[in-house]
């Protein structure tokens, strides 16, 4: 079972998608980019990371039940220089931010960024009236997917882990030097 | 030993101290020069015998800060709740009790470091988890225009 199982019409969010294949590129480019993008989207390799309680219902992603590697989300990496997608699990909070600043530097490209619970996208139950917390990821590092949630669901997260792909596939050469440029440029 | 007997056992042989009954456990309040006496004293007397400090927890109770200590007896399974109430919010002085429960020390370093109070006697106070740039995150008066979205 794969992502091609999944209709189109089951998604959500379809017109950002649309909007991101608009920029046009000739024939055999294309065809080099559809190559490089089935590869790159059906090996996606997350990083063992998390920080929280998210954490737990990614591991239950990850056991029999709900079983990620489906979708060729095969091992968890225990390195950043094998992982190409790195979830943000859990609170991050400043004493943590510089580490997760690194990790995701170590990450070598392509890399991708899913920021999942509600703690990762804004700070959740701890938005107001903290003094240590980090609100949201997107301060520290460029967030591809958010996954909202307190904490989300593993369909949830499978929901998300297929949007990258989905978004994955819409890169062409030229869009993905212009994202490793943006992510060299902010060290 | 029940409630009534631990409460007049303990205001028997400190006078200094005012008992009263809280709704789970027996409370102890002591001024911050009596406490180191009292919790030598409990400690070492026979009847009660509170060889376990489970729990000391920092307060701030706006008008003055205060340190709570959660005792528990294994002899006897009994418990009680000392409170010390200090006034001085600038400069928070109390004694440390590591010397007679040594769990004390990490929770005392925990409260100096995130509620400003320090204890005298300790054998190593320094900051916890923050570093020295911080002021005390957990008191009620603090303020960080840049990290904190009050309510």
């Amino acid at each position: 079972m794969g992502i091609k199982h999944f209709k189109y019409e089951e998604f959500g969010d379809n017109e950002s998608l649309e909007e991101l294949r608009q920029s046009g590129t000739n024939i055999f480019l294309s065809s080099i980019d559809n190559l490089i993008n089935w590869s790159r989207k059906n090996s996606l390799w997350p990083l063992t990371f998390a920080t929280s309680c998210c954490g737990i219902e990614m591991m239950a992603t990850g056991a029999p039940r709900h079983d990620f590697a489906r979708f060729g989300m095969e091992v968890y990496r225990a390195s950043p220089r094998q992982a190409d997608v790195i979830v943000v699990a859990g609170t991050i909070n400043n004493k943590m931010a510089p580490v997760l600043k690194r990790l995701y530097d170590q990450m070598s490209e392509p890399k991708y960024v899913v920021a999942m619970g509600s703690c990762a996208v804004s700070g959740g139950p701890f938005f107001l009236n903290s003094y240590c917390v980090v609100k949201g990821v997107e301060h520290v590092i460029p967030v591809d997917v958010f996954i909202p949630g307190c904490p989300p669901r593993p369909e949830a997260l499978l929901y998300g882990m297929l949007q990258l792909q989905r978004k994955i596939e819409t890169e062409t050469i030229k869009s993905r030097k212009v994202r490793t440029e943006s992510h060299n440029t902010d060290k | 030993m029940d409630k009534v007997h631990l409460a007049d056992l303990i205001s028997g042989f400190a006078p200094y101290a005012k008992v009263s009954q809280g709704k789970q456990f027996t409370e102890v309040s002591v001024d911050p020069e009596q406490l180191h006496k009292l919790a030598i004293e409990l400690k070492n007397n026979k009847d009660t015998a509170f060889d376990f400090l489970s729990c000391l927890t920092g307060m701030d109770w706006k008008t003055e800060l205060g340190v709570i200590y959660h005792l528990r007896s294994t002899v006897y399974n009994h418990d009680i709740v000392v409170k010390v109430r200090i006034s001085d919010r600038e400069n928070p002085h109390v004694s440390s009790v590591c010397d007679i429960w040594p769990g004390a020390e990490f929770h005392e370093r925990e409260a100096w470091d995130l509620m400003g109070i320090r204890f005298d006697g300790h054998p190593d106070l320094r900051r916890l988890f923050l570093d020295s740039t911080w002021g005390f995150p957990l008191r009620k008066d603090y303020k960080d225009d840049i990290n904190i979205v009050s309510k």
